[in-house]
């Protein structure tokens, strides 16, 4: 069995090489020095399955984290979730964000930006900048990274049925701007698959729209090669009502079928899986949270080594952000989901994630202030600072409790993923409803549990308040829809409109054809096509797609 | 036939471009399991759509869930369109992210109940149960 002293030597020294330990004291307040690990040798125990299910972080299965020296050497990176109103308004409070100690930017955009549709379409009346920032063309993009250097932040952006459009553009504002697009990183969600499934602001069909994530496989690392060009996500699965197995179970499966869409085209499996990236909840039930993590590095592992091949080991590291549990927020007593806040991202963090968003506490109100923004930024940096946590890897490693539960979670998410793959994949399941009658049923069945007292919900089932606490909340602007309206009519007027006509002629071709469409996407991009545009030609080439209204 | 006799007949709608239906489901299956008939309207519909579905389907009530800010807007939408078909008694409730401070405009515009997060399925069957029957004395003219 592979001895601590050997990782130690190996993995660790390497780790150390690329990225020292941070300059802080890694000790315990009574001054007791953690090593950066512990195995069951450090407690004088055996454990014959140690290798094979939990080993050493840094290495296949990387149940224990996916890289050497974890947040010895580099924190997760914290990462806030932002967008609201103009580009302006939203470029103001990154720069805030980035000033209060924000290390990546992460954009919220809006429902006509999310649906495809340019802010003066008729669609989009009265959502205009409400739960994010407009943008429609690459004049917005500009306006929303002014200032920003490009190269040293890293951005993530929540887009996905128009997310080829929208990477376009952030690439077409790099290549303005004189930025060398292999050294830009970042992350769009461009996650089609859980669309479908629970958050629902798909536009295409299953089809066309999985073709299109695939494009960005294929284009992404011979262009963009440090880009994340998807991050599959569980975050809605489970905001809509599922449960932390089927999330688990049901992002991971999404995961599988873009990697059998890719191989599909011909993609070679470690020349785009590294750059696969992941974004999970986490709720209130900590140490399920906790396996959850574990146990999705697992199975990734497990799978993409033995099922489909890959032998790169970056191909068989998940790596994950994470988001506190919106739904769990409570619109009574709203402070005290600071707590609840505080107790998600230290299980997040106890389950070794990469990245993570923390929610502020008013969002069951509205969109967070700045000052609410502010506090869940400290508290994740009061988790990383001042709690110890971050001493040694993966420090919950070796319970009783969590070991069973990662191997309880694995048990429950492979039959899950088994049953998705005998019903022929995920595509087929969503054809046949059966997500939609999954969440319903968990999504009922957890708020009868709740209107029972099963569960207690402080604040709302349980320890109620007479007089409802009021907190101050952040009101979106409603001259935003004018300010966009007038800044779209100016781009129309001021463009090309024959390298407008010429670009979206080919991305039409493009898709008709069945050829990779991002090329014309940037070419479309740097033309000043507006998103609507973009998008209404795939929608005249794919169609549009409506759900089965079931409940 | 008795007021007492009748269903309740409640289209519960998510207006607009947000997709995120699970409240709106939940409350949906609440009511039906409460005896009531649920016409839900699926995703992304117009108030134009909601109100004729509501006509056509003879609701006695309907719910808006609305997640993404954009609840002054379809309110009022739909509380003009049904006062221009000669609906207006048609209740007209909803749910979902609603700052307190919007409360009293969507009461004023003839919103009859609004219903935050935290609510439980009860209180909207309990709302209806004593509401929609106040509809029906007064169309028999009682």
């Amino acid at each position: 069995m592979r001895k601590k002293h050997d990782w130690l030597r190996e993995t660790y020294q390497k780790s150390l090489e690329k990225m020292p330990e941070r300059p802080v004291a890694h000790r315990t307040l009574s001054d007791i020095a953690p090593e950066p690990l512990y195995t069951p040798e450090d407690i004088g125990v055996l454990d014959p399955e140690y290798g094979e299910k939990r080993g050493f972080p840094g290495e296949y299965p990387y149940t224990r984290g996916v890289y050497g020296s974890m947040y010895r050497s580099k924190l997760w990176t914290m990462r806030m979730f932002a967008g609201f109103g103009t580009a302006e308004q939203t470029n103001a409070r990154f720069k805030k964000l980035l000033q209060a100690g924000q290390t990546g930017l992460s954009v919220a955009f809006d429902l006509p930006t999310l649906m495809g549709y340019d802010s003066d379409h008729p669609l989009a009346k009265g959502e205009v900048g409400k739960c994010g920032v407009a943008v429609s063309s690459l004049a917005d993009m500009e306006i929303l990274f002014d200032g920003i250097n490009l190269e040293e932040v890293t951005t993530s952006m929540t887009i996905n049925s128009p997310a080829n459009a929208i990477w376009a553009m952030y690439l077409a504002v790099a290549k303005k701007r004189g930025y060398d697009w292999k050294r830009l990183g970042g992350t769009i969600q461009n996650d089609i698959l859980k669309e479908f499934i629970a958050q629902k602001e798909y536009i295409f069909p299953p089809e066309p729209s999985v073709k299109l994530v695939i494009d960005t496989f294929e284009w992404g690392p011979k262009n963009v090669p440090k880009w994340n060009f998807i991050s599959v996500s569980g975050y809605h699965i489970r905001e809509a009502g599922s449960t932390a197995v089927q999330e688990l179970a049901w992002t991971l499966a999404d995961g599988f079928e873009y990697v059998e869409a890719a191989l599909k085209r011909g993609l070679d499996i470690d020349e785009f899986a590294p750059r696969i990236s992941f974004f999970f909840d986490v709720h209130n039930d900590f140490f399920e949270e906790i396996a959850k993590f574990r146990a999705a590095r697992r199975i990734w592992a497990k799978e993409m080594r033995h099922r489909y091949g890959a032998k790169n080991p970056q191909s068989w590291a998940l790596r994950t952000h994470a988001q506190t549990a919106g739904a769990s927020l409570t619109a009574q007593q709203p402070l005290n989901n600071i707590a609840r806040v505080a107790i998600q991202a230290l299980a997040a963090v106890l389950g070794g994630t990469n990245s993570l968003h923390t929610d502020a506490y008013d969002e069951a109100l509205a969109l967070p202030t700045e000052e609410s923004a502010t506090i869940a930024l400290r508290t994740q940096q009061i988790i990383a600072y001042e709690t110890g946590v971050t001493h040694t890897i993966d420090p919950l490693a070796g319970s009783y409790y969590v070991e069973w539960l990662t191997d309880e979670m694995e048990r429950q998410a492979m039959a899950i993923i088994g049953e998705i793959r005998r019903m022929g994949g995920v595509v087929r399941a969503i054809e046949e409803g059966y997500f939609l009658r999954e969440l319903a049923e968990a999504s009922y069945r957890y708020q009868q549990e709740v209107e029972r007292k099963e569960r207690i919900i402080v604040g709302v089932n349980a320890f109620t308040d007479e007089i409802p606490l009021k907190v101050p909340i952040q009101l979106v602007d409603p001259e935003v829809e004018r300010v966009q309206a007038e800044r779209l009519a100016q781009v129309r007027r001021e463009r090309d409109s024959r390298r407008v006509a010429e670009a979206l002629e080919g991305l039409h071709r493009a898709a008709k054809e069945g050829q990779n469409t991002m090329p014309h996407f940037v070419e479309c991009a740097l033309a000043y096509c507006t998103l609507g545009e973009m998008m209404d030609v795939l929608r005249e080439v794919y169609g549009t797609y409506q759900e089965p209204a079931y409940v | 036939m008795a007021a007492m006799d009748r269903r309740i007949r409640v289209l519960i709608a998510k207006p607009g471009l947000d997709g995120h239906d699970r409240g709106a489901k939940v409350v949906a299956r609440a009511l039906r399991d409460a005896g009531m008939e649920v016409i839900y309207t699926g995703l992304r519909q117009t108030p134009e759509m909601i109100v004729s579905a509501a006509i056509q389907e003879d609701v006695d009530a309907i719910g808006l869930s609305i997640l993404s800010g954009a609840h002054m807007h379809y309110f009022r939408e739909v509380k003009r369109l049904l006062e221009e078909q000669g609906a207006s008694d048609i209740l007209l409730f909803g749910g979902g992210i609603i700052p307190d401070e919007d409360v009293p405009k969507l009461k004023a515009l003839g919103v009859a109940a609004v219903f935050g997060p935290g609510t439980s399925t009860q209180e909207v069957v309990d709302f209806l149960r004593r509401r929609v029957p106040e509809r029906w004395r007064a169309q028999e003219g009682v």
